[in-house]
């Protein structure tokens, strides 16, 4: 029996799992929602099918690598298992992929607070992902489970972001620590941490601006930021989330792995995945560089975040398999 | 993933190849798959691959490249081909009005880069078509998103247009009122980003598409975008008269599939490429460059274009000469350094190159590094730098060298090996790409040696066969 269907036995996963089904619904018409249909129609495991189920993964952007390597692997299990049925396959992929994200490890994606002490949240990714706008809805996530917020203003360089910042600042209720446009960055980071030490903030919120990875300054601009986090609360155990458009193609792991170079990524957030696009990259980013996701998108309202889960994740993937 | 562009899987498929003087189906079919599969890294939908490799098989199991000498070089030519086709026609202009006020409508998801977008337009019609160019802030959705546009109006010094959060429509209609009262010729909508499948904001965009009957209507898309370019390619299109596309963020490096789904599902010209995050980095779109691009061939015509627009014409074209012959030396490495060290960007001029991904360290160049560079060049004598292969040869050179510049040994090592390893990815280049270098040889910088003369030069230095 499928892991994935006992662990969906269960009325009340179902139910929180709904959001993600709502905002995957959408495109349940196109990409991985065909699998049902797929291995319902097919007589035979056969290299016809390999090739369809192929084009599943890499239709919801898993990248190509890791899309041939688990069909690979579910090749050699089902000759191992002498499975002959297509739908037989159904519960062997489900599986498969929670084994590919999962690795075996408990992943436990809550925010790792600095207990009795200044927690920092580092903002990174590419160009018009969203980090400013996760910052908003995080803020109020936040602030709604009773810790007290801040924010700083780390991008100066995009024109109206630190004005961006300010909107989501007053709708959530916090403060947003800023200096004019086109300051350092660190001096505004460096002011921000200050601040709130001085008035006992439980968690600061650190945006940066939208930089692409192949640009080197930008790039050391970042490194610069996360030692003066470092330097400035005496430890590097805080978060330093990259924020990814579930839009994204290949570049995605691009992205992880360059980010990584230079900030320590404790995990991902997939944005806009209310859109038709399944951000499949982000397994491609957990097997290559075991980095997991932590929050997901599903909106412009500041409460259209929610933690990741991944079988909510593949159950949005795959609903089609549980109605 | 250590293949990554088609140069290097296409090498390894030929390598299996030597000896034979024909290609047979069998090995067309091997060299499609990695075609294929270059393809899909590079985000083009699946289903486009698809029917791309089917159609480029047919042709080339035909005649045509069976009786050629050079099998696989007719083979990358016609993909190559094939591509640039679908890519559409060069540089489709923008359809404004000669007199009368033109409008062109932005659209697209968010976060694509439309506010940004507007603003570049707008300079670079203001100053190719002498137009007088106002904007409309039609996003009322999006934090700040006013505050964003009037600051880009702001640096350009172009009148921004806005009422505040009140309906887009309202806004739209009194805006082009205003622009016609006060004389402008040419107004950018702004407008918020959307989801396609987002019923409501697109019945919204529609009653702006009518109300203010855009001469253009253009759809934004981030050149990141991976397989679902084409649901919104295609449900934009289908809700809109989308007059073209423009693709955003081609600074990064992104293979950029996604042009060319779009172009094969919706038939919609790129008009435009966003290169950059400031208001000039706009290009007019080149088809044939983003081909090679998706290929991962490198693109040596951008290199080029880039390099005389920014740097000493002849300069650039002795470069590329001495390029392409072959003929590369220290005093050229140098100057090549210094000449995309005044480019300012690295990163950005180093992926238009062929094979640079391969060459290591090459974006991690810095200043000290160029410095250093220019020290070990200088200690090297002016026969050395012009023939590297003294350099290769003797160690007591190199030794010399590095006492001269005050550089390791090993850092000799690295310079000989890079200045090689560009010798060879561009001798690979002239074997690769017969078109490009047809191009090249028209815009009047033939290279020196004839093509047999450089093939059979290429043979004995063990580079790319055919
Ligand atoms: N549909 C949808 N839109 C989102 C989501 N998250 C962000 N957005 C939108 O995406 C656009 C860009 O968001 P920002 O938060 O400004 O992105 P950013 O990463 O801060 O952008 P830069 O600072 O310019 O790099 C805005 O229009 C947001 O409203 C999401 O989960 N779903
Ligand atoms: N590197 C790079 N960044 C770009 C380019 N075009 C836009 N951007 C950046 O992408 C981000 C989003 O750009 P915007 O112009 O705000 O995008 P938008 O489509 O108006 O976003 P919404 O209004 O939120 O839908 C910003 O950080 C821009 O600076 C480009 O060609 N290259
Ligand atoms: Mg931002
Ligand atoms: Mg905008």
């Amino acid at each position: 029996m499928g892991l994935f269907k006992k662990l969906f036995t269960s009325k009340e996963k179902r139910k929180k799992a709904e959001k993600y089904k709502i905002g995957m619904m959408k495109t349940r018409n196109n990409s991985l929602s065909s699998l049902k249909d797929l291995l319902r129609n097919s007589k035979k495991i056969d290299e016809e099918l390999y090739g369809q189920l192929e084009e599943i993964f890499i239709m919801a952007d898993v990248g190509v690598d890791t899309v041939v390597e688990f069909i690979e692997e579910l090749r050699v299990e089902v000759e191992k298992e002498n499975i002959t049925d297509p739908k037989e396959l159904e519960n062997m992929i489900v599986d498969k992929m929670f084994e590919l994200y999962l690795k075996g490890e408990v992943i436990n994606t809550n925010i790792r607070y600095n207990e009795g002490d200044l927690t920092v949240i580092l903002f990174v990714g590419v160009n018009g992902t969203g980090k400013t706008t996760t910052i908003g809805k995080l803020a109020h996530k936040i602030k709604s489970e009773g810790k007290s917020v801040m924010m700083a203003a780390g991008d100066t360089f995009r024109a109206g972001a630190i004005n961006q910042l300010k909107v989501f600042g007053e709708r959530v209720g916090c403060e947003v620590v800023a200096k004019e446009a086109g300051s350092d960055p660190s001096s505004v980071i460096f002011d921000a941490i200050k601040k709130a030490k001085e008035d006992k903030i439980d968690v600061l919120l650190i945006d940066t601006a939208g930089r692409l990875q192949n640009k080197k300054n930008l790039m050391n601009e970042l490194g610069k930021v996360n030692r003066i986090i470092e330097r400035e609360t005496g430890s590097n155990v805080y978060e330093t989330y990259l924020v990814i458009d579930a839009t994204t193609g290949q570049n995605g792991l691009s992205q992880a792995k360059i980010f990584s170079e230079v900030a320590n990524i404790t995990g991902v957030v997939l944005t806009k995945l209310d859109g038709t696009a399944k951000g499949g990259i982000v397994l491609a980013i957990r097997n290559k560089l075991n980095i997991p996701i932590s929050f997901v998108g599903l909106g412009e309202k500041i409460t259209d975040l929610e933690y990741f889960d991944i079988e909510d994740y593949i159950y949005g993937l795959f609903s089609d398999f549980f109605e | 993933m250590a293949f990554e562009d088609l140069t290097g899987r296409f090498q390894m498929a030929l390598r299996r190849l030597t000896g034979k003087s024909k290609l047979t189906e069998k090995d067309i079919d091997e060299m499609m798959r990695e075609v294929r599969l270059s393809l899909l890294e590079a985000d083009v939908n699946y289903k486009v691959v698809k029917e791309f490799t089917e159609d480029v098989k047919k042709l080339a199991y035909g005649e045509k490249i069976l009786k050629g000498l050079k099998p696989g070089e007719q083979v990358v030519k016609i993909v190559n081909d094939e591509l640039t086709k679908l890519m559409g026609e060069e540089a489709v202009e923008l359809a404004l009005k000669h007199d009368g006020l033109s409008v062109i409508l932005m659209v697209g998801l968010q976060g694509a880069g439309k506010t940004t977008t507007a603003g570049k337009l707008a300079n670079l019609i203001r100053k190719k078509h002498n137009k007088k160019p106002m904007l409309i802030a039609a996003d009322v959705y999006r934090p700040a998103a006013i505050e964003q546009l009037q600051t880009v109006g702001q640096q350009l010094n172009i009148e921004v247009y806005e009422e505040g959060l009140i309906e887009p429509d309202t806004i739209v209609k009194n805006g082009l009122a205003y622009a016609k009262d006060k004389g402008y010729d040419l107004v950018i909508v702004d407008t918020a980003g959307r989801l396609h499948i987002d019923d409501s904001m697109m019945d919204e965009i529609k009653r702006i598409e009518k109300l203010a009957k855009p001469d253009e209507v253009l759809l934004t898309v981030d050149a990141m975008t991976g397989q679902d370019a084409v649901n919104v390619a295609d449900t934009f299109n289908q809700a809109l008269h989308i007059t073209g596309c423009i693709l955003t963020k081609l600074d990064g490096d992104t293979r950029g599939g996604a042009a060319l789904s779009i172009r094969k599902i919706t038939g919609v010209p790129i008009k435009f490429s966003g290169t950059g995050e400031k208001l000039e980095d706009i290009e007019v779109f080149h088809p044939e460059r983003m081909a090679s691009r998706i290929l991962g061939m490198g693109d040596i015509l951008s290199l080029v274009e880039k390099a005389t627009e920014e740097i000493d014409e002849d300069e650039a074209l002795s470069m590329m000469e001495k390029m392409m012959t072959g003929k590369f030396n220290y005093n050229d490495l140098l100057k090549q350094m210094k000449m995309i060290k005044r480019m300012g960007k690295f990163s950005g001029i180093m992926k238009m190159m062929p094979g640079m991904k391969n060459l290591g360290n090459m974006d991690k160049i810095d200043d000290k590094q160029l410095e250093y560079i220019e020290a070990i060049v200088g200690s090297m004598t002016e026969e050395e730098r012009k023939k590297p292969e003294l350099v290769n040869r003797s160690s007591s050179r190199r030794n010399r060298i590095a006492n001269g510049s005050g550089r390791s040994y090993s850092e000799i090592n690295k310079l000989v090996q890079m200045l090689e390893k560009q010798q060879t990815m561009m001798r690979r280049m002239q074997g690769m790409n017969p078109s490009s270098l047809e191009s090249m040889a028209k815009g009047n910088f033939e290279p020196k040696q004839s093509r047999s003369e450089r093939r059979n030069k290429m043979k004995k230095k063990g580079g790319f066969r055919f």
